[in-house]
């Protein structure tokens, strides 16, 4: 069983990138499709409440499949936090540490803070940012862009299309604003 | 502000279903195994963690630019050889690449994401590795994305574009 001892532990980038990466051919010659996850979100959306809203007026039962990969990433998931867990403490690079540390951090155990994603902070501020005004913009803010990391990073860049180069960069940017701006502040809110 | 005009073309899904034949049920099998494995991936390469994410928005390492880097290059170069020698579907189709047009969305709505991906640690694809691996309050992220999704639906067409 060494194979399995050696895929629990981390996988480094130059394995799980490409691996990644023919995740768009494996899809586009699997049945055509292109790859994109947010779309899941405006699929789940269009079933459950479209309300009239003409966006949400498409016939999402075509797309169905994006919902079984997303449901398939969600397996995948489990069974790694099943049977494929690392064997070795997580390890975060030093400076990292030291800088989450100045913000408030403890816990560097798991490949979550502690002190952020635990159930008990559902209904505190921290549960208000953290879940709720941050999974917001992930969501308003992917579907005006027309796509995430997968849809614009990985498929449009894969497809040489410069408006997607434009949205990864804004990406980019919101991310370093949001850790280096205004994360610092949000930390001494909660 | 431009409006946006409701024709069928923007209204196209981004990750389009571009196969022509129709698929049975099972055959969307196909696509929970391929979630599967990307679900391990991103689990195992650790892509998931809130903390890498936080590495890479402070250049501390350089993991998660590999990871998004090599991605982007072998998607490149598959796309590259798909093109070159025609190569076909399973059921025998071309294979269909749909151009994202540029629209100013892109950057308001990537810039937006962006703030979003620092504080949750995650993009969409992660949510769902999150939650699988047993991180159960993201759950509540997921349902805020997915309500973010339908407010930006709900106040399209007054959102410049």
């Amino acid at each position: 069983m060494e194979f399995i001892e050696l895929i629990r532990k981390p996988w480094p980038w130059y394995v799980a990138g490409p691996l990644i990466g023919l995740t768009v051919p494996a899809l586009l010659l699997i049945g055509n499709k292109s790859f994109g996850i947010s779309s899941s979100l405006r699929h789940i959306c269009a079933a459950c409440l479209p309300a009239n809203i003409p966006f949400f007026q498409y016939n999402w039962r075509k797309e169905v499949w994006n919902l079984f990969f997303v449901a398939g990433i969600t397996i995948g998931g489990m069974l790694s936090a099943q049977f494929l867990t690392n064997p070795n403490a997580f390890q975060l690079s030093a400076a990292t540490v030291t800088d989450l540390r100045a913000l408030g951090i403890r816990d560097f155990s798991g490949l979550m803070p502690a002190d952020l994603f635990d159930p008990a902070y559902l209904f505190t501020l921290k549960g208000l940012l953290f879940f709720v005004l941050g999974g917001f913009l992930v969501g308003f803010g992917t579907r005006w862009a027309g796509g995430c990391t997968s849809g614009h990073a990985i498929m449009g860049l894969s497809t040489l299309q410069w408006p997607s180069l434009v949205a990864t960069a804004c990406f980019m940017i919101g991310g370093f604003a949001m850790t280096h701006l205004i994360l610092p502040y949000l930390m001494t809110l909660i | 502000m431009q409006h946006v005009q409701e024709s069928t073309e923007s209204l196209v899904c981004d990750a389009p279903n571009n196969m022509k034949k129709t698929e049975s049920w099972t055959a969307n099998l196909n696509y929970v195994v391929v979630g599967v494995l990307f679900g391990i991936v991103f689990v195992k390469a650790e892509i998931i963690s809130w903390f890498r994410i936080q590495e890479m928005f402070r250049l501390q390492s350089f993991h998660m630019y590999g990871v998004i880097g090599s991605a982007i290059l072998v998607g490149m170069l598959s796309v590259w050889l798909i093109r070159k020698y025609n190569i076909k579907t399973l059921s025998g189709e071309e294979v269909t690449f749909r151009p994202k047009p540029f629209n100013r969305g892109q950057i308001y709505g990537g810039l937006l994401f962006g703030l979003g991906w620092a504080i949750t640690g995650a993009c969409p694809g992660p949510l769902f590795a999150q939650i699988g691996s047993g991180y159960v309050v993201v759950l509540t992220t997921l349902l805020s994305a997915i309500a973010g999704t339908w407010v930006y639906g709900y106040f399209r067409h007054r959102l410049p574009h």
